[in-house]
């Protein structure tokens, strides 16, 4: 599909489902207002909301806030979920041991942590950031552990053949293919550091999108929630393009995968 | 004092690689073993060009892993240039089977790595690398990726990678299986004319028997696995230099083919059987 027809297609999609709403919260059809503004606002009001916390500036203070929890939770629960992983991978013993409480602590839905680092660590931006890294840490470590034990074992025997020591080793195969695993997941891990961050905020805070989508819905100001749920996906799509353009940079020695458009 | 001069020459002219006796054994799941070569003893002489030929699956690439050092043997003894050989094989480059160029890195670090290991400065490991993947060819492909290279070219740039380092002794798997008919045929002349050089000693594995009396001073036949061990070993009395092509061509080329195949060929019908069997 060219890539104009594709651009068009994907905004009518935009506008049938913006226009059904509209249509849909202010004109009775068959006598009746199928969605009732009450609950489901219309697109004018959200678009003006959106616009009111843009011209007064009061977005940017919640979404850097956002922002910086979303940042700090994805760099510490990488490096964490690094360190850890190359850690294990390196360490079967180590690795045996901990495996039950590995597999326990991420099934635990970290949702129930929230309440807990609040208590710990108040309501500022370092328990959100913590509910972010439990997240972010385990889908790094994952992967991380698989990328250094599945380094391929001829790439291996052809390295030490040519002479690589222990931390050449490390340095030249199993770095690479740890950063590469991690890289090839870095879209959810950073979806998931964003959802730490907003799911914290929404739980107990004092700034951010989530505290702004929270203190809307307590009011029953429908818009707000609209309008705090429309710059988050836009927050989102901005934070994956930055994402996609790093990936690009560093995975250039990949081959492409095999894409059909 | 005789005896102690005669140890010395026979040092001196040791053969590049000597395996002894060598038995080679993995073990299975529970308690049992599989012996996947036994005794089994080859010498190849420094600047000797040998090729391993033998039906599939019958341990050739594991006998060129005990040579490299990257498995011990069951049994037996290897000596490399008249030394024991313990943990790998140091003065080996290995060209391998599968593809074993490091994706993350270029083609030019890919070929400049085995140098930088051995501590030369990067600038210099890369300028002798550029030098390198000019004389396989690929002078103007440093700066790609193995991924946006042919199977051939990958393998012109493994090639560059292990010789780069100098080795005293070449293993090379099935190093140009995976290509095509003609891709192979220019292979093993770049090959020919790479080793014509500074006549390294080769081992080479193939299970293609033109190509190894193409290429070689010796050809090896192993029988079929398991517990397969060397069943002939022919010597090839071709001129060299030689094209690979013409080669074929050569009269003597076709006798000692047709002599060597007659061994090879029960062996071939032995290991397709058990393959199929099994």
């Amino acid at each position: 599909m060219p890539r104009a027809q594709l651009t068009a297609l994907q905004v009518l999609v935009a506008v049938i489902a913006v226009g059904a709403w509209y249509v849909l919260t202010t004109y009775p059809i068959f006598g009746k207002v199928w969605l009732p503004p009450f609950f489901f606002s219309n697109p004018v009001d959200v678009a003006a909301q959106i616009v009111a916390w843009f011209a007064t500036g009061v977005i940017w203070k919640h979404l850097w806030v956002t922002l910086l929890e979303s940042v700090l939770a994805f760099v510490i629960g990488s490096i964490g979920g690094v360190l850890v992983g190359f850690w294990f991978a390196r360490q079967p013993r180590t690795a045996a041991v901990f495996d039950p409480y590995v597999k326990m602590a991420n099934a635990l839905p970290r949702v129930v942590l929230a309440p807990i680092f609040t208590l710990w660590l108040g309501l500022g931006i370092w328990s959100k950031v913590a509910l972010g890294v439990t997240l972010v840490f385990f889908i790094v470590f994952f992967n991380v552990y698989q990328g250094v034990k599945e380094v391929s074992q001829t790439v291996l025997a052809n390295a030490r053949m040519l002479g690589m020591s222990e931390r050449q080793l490390m340095r030249h195969v199993y770095w690479p293919s740890a950063l590469s695993w991690m890289f090839s997941s870095l879209h959810t891990s950073v979806g998931f550091a964003v959802v730490g961050a907003v799911v914290g905020e929404y739980l107990g805070s004092a700034a951010g999108l989530g505290y702004l989508i929270q203190q809307a819905e307590g009011i029953f100001d429908v818009a707000g929630v609209f309008a705090g749920m429309f710059v988050l996906a836009g927050f989102v799509i901005v934070i994956d393009i930055f994402v996609t353009l790093i990936e690009r940079r560093l995975l250039v020695w990949r081959p492409p995968a095999e894409t059909r458009t | 004092m005789r005896s102690l001069v005669q140890d010395r020459d026979r040092t001196a002219t040791a053969s590049a690689v000597s395996l002894a006796g060598v038995d080679v054994a993995f073990r299975l799941a529970g308690a049992s073993t599989f012996t996947a070569v036994r005794d089994t003893s080859l010498a190849v002489a420094d600047g000797e060009f040998v090729a391993i030929v033998g039906p599939t699956g019958c341990g050739k690439s594991t006998l060129l892993n005990i040579a490299a050092g990257l498995i011990a043997p069951a049994a037996g003894t290897v000596d490399i240039f008249g030394v024991g050989l313990g943990g790998l094989n140091r003065q080996a480059g290995y060209l391998f089977q599968a593809d074993a160029l490091f994706p993350w890195k270029t083609a030019l670090e890919n070929v400049a790595i085995g140098l930088e290991t051995a501590g030369t400065p990067a600038r210099e490991a890369r300028q002798r690398a550029g030098d390198w993947l000019s004389s396989v060819g690929l002078g103007a492909f440093g700066d790609r990726y193995p991924h946006m290279l042919s199977g051939g070219q990958r393998k012109r740039v493994g090639l560059a990678q292990v010789l780069i380092r100098d080795p005293k002794i070449l293993l090379m798997d099935e190093p140009f299986g995976p290509l095509d008919a003609q891709t192979r045929q220019i292979m093993g002349n770049l090959l020919l004319d790479l080793w014509s050089a500074d006549r390294k000693a080769v081992l080479f594995v193939t299970h293609d028997l033109e190509e190894a009396i193409a290429l070689s001073d010796r050809v090896v036949i192993m029988s079929a696995g398991p517990a397969a061990r060397i069943i002939g070993d022919w010597r090839v009395a071709l001129a060299r230099p030689r094209d690979i092509s013409e080669v074929k061509l050569d009269p003597a080329f076709h006798a000692l083919h047709r002599d060597i195949w007659h061994v090879l060929k029960a062996e071939v019908i032995k290991g397709y059987t058990q393959a199929e069997g099994a």
